[in-house]
């Protein structure tokens, strides 16, 4: 004979001991990454309107070739000095002073064989196409490495502060939208003084 | 007196724990929310080099993937050891790189669809050839925005 009355209550005790299995299990499972790299802007496939001629002086070549050696402004260079010799060349600043050109705030040697104003110089990059991705990775680490020296030193100058830093702090979307505005305008103002110029020609096919 | 004191001797309660499951299972309910389990497996190689002036990606909804190395080995043997380029699930061929930008930049709600990066995740051994196909097809379609995805390390380290 079945007994009467209530059913007996199920015994909810384990019933945390569940949900903490569950949580551990999607503690452990959740990945919140983000992934970090270098940014880069490809060149519009139009070719601009007019032919704008560009003195050689203000063109530093970077040249990788298929073993990972570089020629830097005919010169085979380290990989190591690539960083130095492309600041000596943003930072030279060779125009004479007085000429619309001048460059009030390089610190480099002024050399007239070399560019003329930060605005001006161009680093152009060639690679071949069976130079190793990672060559090409380290390469272009360098030379935005370059700028972001050059830049931090400028914002250093004017805000006390690194340019890096400013722009990391600009583009999280976490910063309120008062501190962002105040930083765009800066980091602006630094990007202008040394904007990054820099071409990637079509591969070379041998 | 006496009769105060009796009161006092039974001993402390015990903290009462019925509301833990309610804030295991809020905690719960939170990471279920938040994991997103990987969308696609990656079939090819992927040792990313390193760099160090690198950049964070925000917003992932406003990123587009593409995978570059060589098939892993269970690919190989139908796919060869050639470094391959993945576009989502598949594996594909340089001049569909385009119009899966394309189909991609579509689906995106019409506010993103000027804002979008384009991640190339590539494997160090990858050659620079295929790459700058790559980026020659994306410039085809005005993806100018891109982003050599890396890991934070001694960019030396790549050549060595």
């Amino acid at each position: 004979m079945p007994r009467r009355g209530a059913p007996p209550e199920v015994n909810a005790g384990s019933m945390a001991d569940i949900a903490f299995l569950l949580l551990i299990f999607f503690l452990v499972t959740t990945t919140i990454e983000t992934d970090s790299g270098l940014d880069r802007m490809l060149p519009p496939i139009e070719p601009p309107d007019e032919n704008v001629v560009i003195k050689q002086k203000n063109i530093f070549t970077v040249n990788i070739n298929k073993n990972g050696q570089l020629l830097v402004e005919e010169e085979l260079t380290d990989l190591r000095n690539l960083r130095e010799k492309a600041m000596a060349f943003l930072d030279n600043g060779g125009a004479p002073s007085g000429s619309p050109e001048y460059c009030s705030y390089c610190k480099g040697n002024r050399n007239p064989d070399s560019s003329d104003n930060p605005t001006k110089a161009i680093i152009s990059l060639k690679n071949d196409r069976e130079t190793k991705y990672a060559t090409y990775i380290t390469v272009q680490n360098e030379l935005v490495g370059a700028y972001n020296e050059l830049r931090n030193r400028e914002a250093q100058r004017l805000f006390g502060r690194d340019f890096t830093d400013m722009e990391a702090e600009y583009l999280n979307p976490e910063t309120p939208e008062g501190v962002r505005e105040e930083l765009k305008e800066k980091v602006q103002r630094v990007q202008d003084l040394f904007p990054q110029k820099l071409s990637e020609a079509e591969t070379a096919t041998n | 007196m006496a009769k105060f004191n009796k009161k006092k001797s039974a001993d402390t309660p015990g903290v009462n724990t019925a509301s833990l499951p309610d804030i295991v299972f809020m905690l719960l309910f939170f990471f279920m929310t938040v994991t997103t389990m990987k969308d696609s497996s990656i079939m090819v190689e992927n040792t990313l080099p390193n760099a160090t002036e690198t950049k964070k990606l925000e917003k992932k909804d406003r990123v587009l993937y593409i995978y570059v190395g060589k098939p892993t080995r269970e690919f190989q043997k139908t796919y060869g050891t050639e470094p391959k380029i993945q576009l989502n699930d598949k594996f594909a061929d340089v001049s569909e790189v385009g119009d899966f930008i394309l189909q991609e930049r579509a689906k995106k709600p019409q506010e993103l669809q000027n804002v979008l990066t384009t991640a190339l995740k590539v494997d160090s051994d990858a050659n620079m050839g295929l790459i700058s196909d790559i980026k020659q097809e994306l410039r085809k379609v005005n993806a100018l925005k891109v982003n050599y995805t890396t890991f934070e390390g001694d960019a030396f380290s790549n050549i060595e």
